[in-house]
C-alpha cells in the first residue's frame, strides 16, 4: 500500500464520517475507533498553579489545565460570573492572562491593556495602559487589527502594538518599564502575535506577509527590552542565523544561503515568511519551535524556487537563536499556506518506544508528527478534506502536489481544497494527556482562484490573486476534530456552520471549550465530543478560552467574545458580501453573517453557582 | 434627400453627439504627478459658509474609456488588495452607500492623493493626476454612480461580483440630502 493510497483512504474515512453526521452538535465517531476510547499519555507535568501566564498555558503549547472542579458531570450548571466590555468592536483573538489575582486583557487596535482585580466582586479595572498606536497601522494589517494577547513573566506583563512596538509594564502598577520599536508599519510590517518568554528572552515576530515584508523572529532582553538577536526567514545564512549547528533532516534544506538562492534575484527581500503564530519550547533540548508564514506574493509564478525559509518551521537554540533544524511543509507555496500553526510538544508511544515529537496541524491540511530533536517527519495524515495534494513523501519530506489544482494566471481554477486560510489558520488546538487527543479547531472549505500580476508598492498589499471561498464536502465550514495522534486519525468531529475560528482549551475535568463565529461558547465531552453546555455571547467567539483558579479557590472559564479577524472582518469592518472576494475571499463564504452577528468586545467569565 | 434618410441622418447625428463623451479620449492629461487636492472639503458642514459644492461634471467620469482605464489602474496600484472588487477587505467597501470621507469625484480624488488617517496610504506624487481622476471615476462606478453606458461591463476574469454597469445606484447620504422641514406638513 503506497503512502498516498493510505492518505486517500484516511481522507475517505474522514469523509464518510462527516457525511454520516447531520446535526452539528452531535459528534461523529470514526470507524474502527469507538468514541469514548481514551489513551492517556504520560507527560512530565509541572503542578498546575491554576494561573494562565501565557497564551499557550505551558511551554509545550498544550493549553491543558489540570483543574477539574468544573467537569463533565457539573458543567451543565455553568453560569456567568462576570463580564467586561473591552470597548473595542474588532476581532478579539487574545487569551486572557491570569497571574497574582489579576487578569490582563489585550485588545485589538488601539491595543489597550487592562488589568482586572480578581479579588473584588465583578473584577473592576485595577489599571489600564493605552499606548496610542498609529491609526495608519490599521491599513497595514491584512486580517483585522487583531492581537493574540500578552504574556506574564516575572512581575512583568509584555505585549505588542499593531504599529510595531513591544512594551513591558509592571504587572502590579501598570507602569511602563520599557518600549522597543521592532516593526516598521509604513512598509507593511505589523505585530499581532502574543510574545513568548523563555529565560529572559522575549520572542516577537512580525506580521505583514500580504505586504511584501521580510519575516523575522526577534529576541529582546526581558530586563530592558534591548534587542538580543533577530533571525530572518529569508536572505543570507548569517541573517537567518544558520551556522555550524544547522542540521536539517532532509536534503532539500541543506546547502548555503538557500534563503537567497531559492528565490529570483532580490525577491527574498520582499518574500514574506513572517512569524506570527505561537512558539513552543522544549527545556531539555533548549530549543524553541515556530513556523514561518507564506512567501509573497501569493502569485507563485513571480517567485520560482523553493522560497526558503518560508512556509516551514524552525527549531532554534532558545538562547542564541541559531537554527538547529528546519522543515518546509509547503515549499514554493502555491496557496498562501502560512506555516505558522502551533507545534504541540508531546512524548508519544510509537511502535513500542516513546518518541519526543511535536504535533503540527498545518495549514496545508496534514497533521505532522515530527521528531522534535531531528526534524524527521514520522507521519503526515490529512485531518481535513484535501484535493490539492496527494500526501507527503516521508523519504524526502516533500508535499505531493496535484498539478490540476495549481492556480493559474488569467484562468480560474475551481474547487481548490483547502483554501488560502488553510485547513486551519491561527486558531490554536489543545492537547489533553488525559484522553491523548489533540483538539483541532479548523475549516472545511474550498475555493476558486485566479492569479494576476502583483506589483510591489511598499505599504500596499502584494498578493496577485483573486480568491473566493465556500464550504467543503458536507456543506459546513467549521470542524472541531479530536485527533488521535497514535492511530493517526480523528476520534470524533464536531461540525459547525461557520469556520471554528476560536482556540480550544482542554481540562482535567474531561472537557474541551471552544467558540463559534455565530456567538456560541460551548463545552464538549473530551472523550465523546458530546456538547454538554453552551452559552450565547453577544458577538462571535474567535478568541482563546482559558481556565484558572480564582482567589476564592473556585475554577473559572474565561473567553473574549468579539467577531473579527480574517473571516470576521466581514462583520467588524462592515464589508459588502455582494462581492465574493470581499475580505480577500470571505464574501462568498459568509454572505449573510452581518445579518446574524454584530461586532462587540466582551470578556465572559463563567463558574459554577 | 428623402424624408426617411433625413430622419435617419438626424438620428445618427443625435446618437453620435450622445456618444461622443462616452468615447472621448483625453489627449492632454495635464501635469504628470498628482496635484495637491486643494480645498476639497470632506464634511457637510462649512463654518460660516454655504455648503461645499457637490459633484462637478468631469469629462473623465463621462468617458467609458477613462473609467475602463480606472478599473485597470485600480488593480495595478493595488487598490484591489485593500478594497477588493468593491466589497472591501483591509479598507472599507466601495460598492455600498457608506462613505467615510465623501463620495464625490473630488473627494475620492482627495482621498487617493492625501491618504486618510485610518489606514489609507497617500499616493501623492506617485500616480499621474489624470490617472487619479480615472481611478476616482471608476470608484464611483462601483456603487452605480455612473451611467451604465460609461461604467465597465462584464470583465474577462473570475466572476465574483455583478458588473459595475449593472449595479444598483446606491445613495450616499451626503449627496442626496432632503430639504429640512420647518413647517407642519398637514
Amino acid at each position: 500500500m503506497t503512502l498516498s493510497f493510505r492518505i486517500r483512504c484516511a481522507t475517505y474515512l474522514t469523509g464518510v464520517c462527516l457525511l454520516s453526521c447531520g446535526c452539528h452538535t452531535k459528534p461523529s465517531p470514526v470507524q474502527n475507533l469507538a468514541a469514548g476510547q481514551v489513551r492517556p499519555i504520560a507527560q512530565i507535568n509541572d503542578s498546575d498553579d491554576g494561573e494562565w501566564h501565557r497564551a499557550t498555558k505551558d511551554f509545550a503549547n498544550r493549553r491543558y489545565s489540570q483543574l477539574d472542579q468544573i467537569n463533565s458531570n457539573n458543567v451543565s450548571r455553568l453560569r456567568v460570573a462576570f463580564t467586561f466590555s473591552t470597548g473595542v468592536a474588532h476581532g478579539q483573538e487574545a487569551a486572557p492572562i491570569v497571574a497574582n489575582k489579576t487578569m490582563y486583557l489585550a485588545t485589538p487596535w488601539p491595543n489597550i491593556l487592562y488589568a482586572l482585580d480578581l479579588t473584588k466582586p465583578g473584577a473592576p479595572i485595577k489599571w489600564k495602559y493605552e499606548p496610542h498606536p498609529s491609526p495608519s497601522s490599521k491599513g497595514e494589517a491584512c486580517c483585522d487589527s487583531v492581537t493574540r494577547g500578552a504574556v506574564f513573566d516575572n512581575g512583568k506583563i509584555i505585549f505588542s502594538t499593531l504599529d510595531g512596538y513591544t512594551i513591558a509594564l509592571d504587572a502590579e502598577s501598570g507602569k511602563e518599564l520599557w518600549k522597543t520599536r521592532l516593526a516598521d508599519f509604513t512598509k507593511g510590517e505589523t505585530i499581532t502575535m502574543a510574545p513568548m518568554v523563555v529565560h529572559d528572552h522575549v520572542y516577537i515576530g512580525n506580521s505583514g506577509g500580504e505586504f511584501g515584508v521580510r519575516g523575522w523572529l526577534a529576541s529582546l532582553d526581558a530586563k530592558d527590552g534591548k534587542l538580543l538577536w533577530k533571525a530572518y526567514s529569508t536572505g543570507p545564512d548569517s541573517e537567518v542565523r544558520i551556522g555550524p549547528r544547522f542540521k536539517p533532516f532532509y536534503a532539500n534544506d541543506k546547502g548555503s544561503d538557500l534563503g537567497v538562492k531559492t528565490w529570483p534575484p532580490d525577491a527574498w527581500k520582499t518574500g514574506g515568511g513572517t512569524v506570527w503564530g505561537f512558539l513552543s519550547y522544549d527545556p531539555t533540548l533548549n530549543l524553541i519551535y515556530y513556523g514561518t508564514a507564506n512567501p509573497g506574493p501569493w502569485n507563485y509564478v513571480q517567485r520560482p524556487g523553493d522560497n526558503k525559509w518560508t512556509a516551514g518551521m524552525f527549531a532554534r537554540d532558545a538562547d542564541t537563536g541559531e537554527a538547529v533544524w528546519f522543515y518546509q511543509m509547503s515549499p514554493h507555496d502555491l496557496y498562501d499556506w502560512d506555516g505558522v500553526n502551533e507545534d504541540v510538544l508531546v512524548d508519544l508511544p510509537l511502535n513500542g518506544t516513546t518518541r519526543k515529537v511535536l504535533l503540527r496541524p498545518d495549514r496545508n491540511g496534514y497533521l505532522y508528527t515530527i521528531d522534535r530533536a531531528s526534524g524527521q517527519v514520522l507521519s503526515a495524515n490529512p485531518y481535513a478534506f484535501i484535493n490539492t495534494t496527494s500526501g507527503v513523501d516521508l523519504k524526502t519530506g516533500a508535499l505531493q502536489h496535484i498539478p490540476d489544482k495549481a492556480p493559474r494566471v488569467g484562468q480560474v481554477v475551481r474547487n481548490i481544497c483547502p483554501v488560502a486560510p488553510g485547513a486551519k489558520d491561527w486558531q490554536p488546538s489543545s492537547f489533553s494527556p488525559q484522553t491523548g487527543l489533540l483538539y483541532i479547531p479548523h475549516q472545511n472549505m474550498c475555493m476558486d482562484e485566479e492569479l494576476m500580476a502583483a506589483n510591489y508598492i511598499p505599504g500596499t498589499p502584494y498578493i496577485g490573486a483573486s480568491v473566493q471561498y465556500y464550504s467543503g464536502p458536507g456543506g459546513h465550514m467549521g470542524e472541531l476534530t479530536a485527533w488521535d495522534p497514535i492511530a493517526g486519525k480523528p476520534a470524533w468531529v464536531i461540525k459547525d456552520k461557520y469556520p471554528i475560528w476560536s482556540g480550544t482549551v482542554s481540562t482535567a475535568g474531561g472537557l474541551v471549550f471552544f467558540g463559534t463565529m455565530d456567538g456560541w461558547f460551548k463545552a464538549a465531552d473530551a472523550k465523546t465530543g458530546t456538547i454538554l453546555w453552551q452559552f450565547k455571547t453577544d458577538s462571535g467567539v474567535i478568541g482563546q478560552p482559558i481556565t484558572y483558579r480564582g482567589p476564592d479557590g473556585k475554577q473559572y472559564i474565561a473567553v473574549l467574545s468579539g467577531i473579527g479577524g480574517w473571516p470576521g472582518s466581514i462583520v467588524a469592518a462592515k464589508l459588502d458580501t455582494r462581492d465574493g472576494t470581499a475580505g480577500n475571499g470571505w464574501g462568498k463564504a459568509l454572505p449573510n453573517i452581518r445579518n446574524e452577528v454584530t461586532a462587540g468586545g466582551t470578556l465572559y467569565v463563567f463558574s459554577l453557582p | 434627400m428623402s424624408f426617411r434618410s433625413r430622419e435617419f441622418f438626424a438620428f445618427a447625428l443625435l446618437v453620435s453627439l450622445c456618444a461622443c463623451k462616452r468615447e472621448q479620449r483625453i489627449f492632454d492629461p495635464g501635469s504628470a504627478a498628482s496635484q495637491p487636492a486643494g480645498a476639497t472639503p470632506l464634511t457637510e458642514v462649512g463654518a460660516g459658509t454655504s455648503p461645499p459644492p457637490g459633484n462637478r461634471p468631469n469629462a473623465i467620469a463621462e468617458s467609458a474609456y477613462a473609467v475602463g482605464e480606472g478599473k485597470r489602474l485600480y488593480q495595478a496600484y493595488n487598490c484591489v488588495g485593500c478594497h477588493a472588487n468593491g466589497g472591501g477587505a483591509i479598507g472599507p467597501a466601495l460598492m455600498d452607500s457608506e462613505w467615510i470621507y465623501g463620495s464625490s469625484l473630488e473627494q475620492i480624488h482627495s482621498t487617493i492623493v492625501q491618504g486618510r488617517p485610518n489606514g489609507m496610504p497617500s499616493f501623492a506624487g506617485k500616480i499621474p493626476d489624470y490617472q487619479v481622476w480615472e481611478i476616482a471615476a471608476y470608484v464611483r462606478s462601483m456603487s452605480g454612480q455612473l451611467p451604465s453606458d460609461v461604467a465597465p461591463s462584464r470583465s474577462d476574469h473570475m466572476p465574483m461580483v455583478v458588473p459595475e454597469q449593472s449595479r444598483p445606484k446606491e445613495h450616499p447620504g451626503a449627496e442626496h440630502p432632503q430639504p429640512v422641514i420647518t413647517e407642519p406638513q398637514r
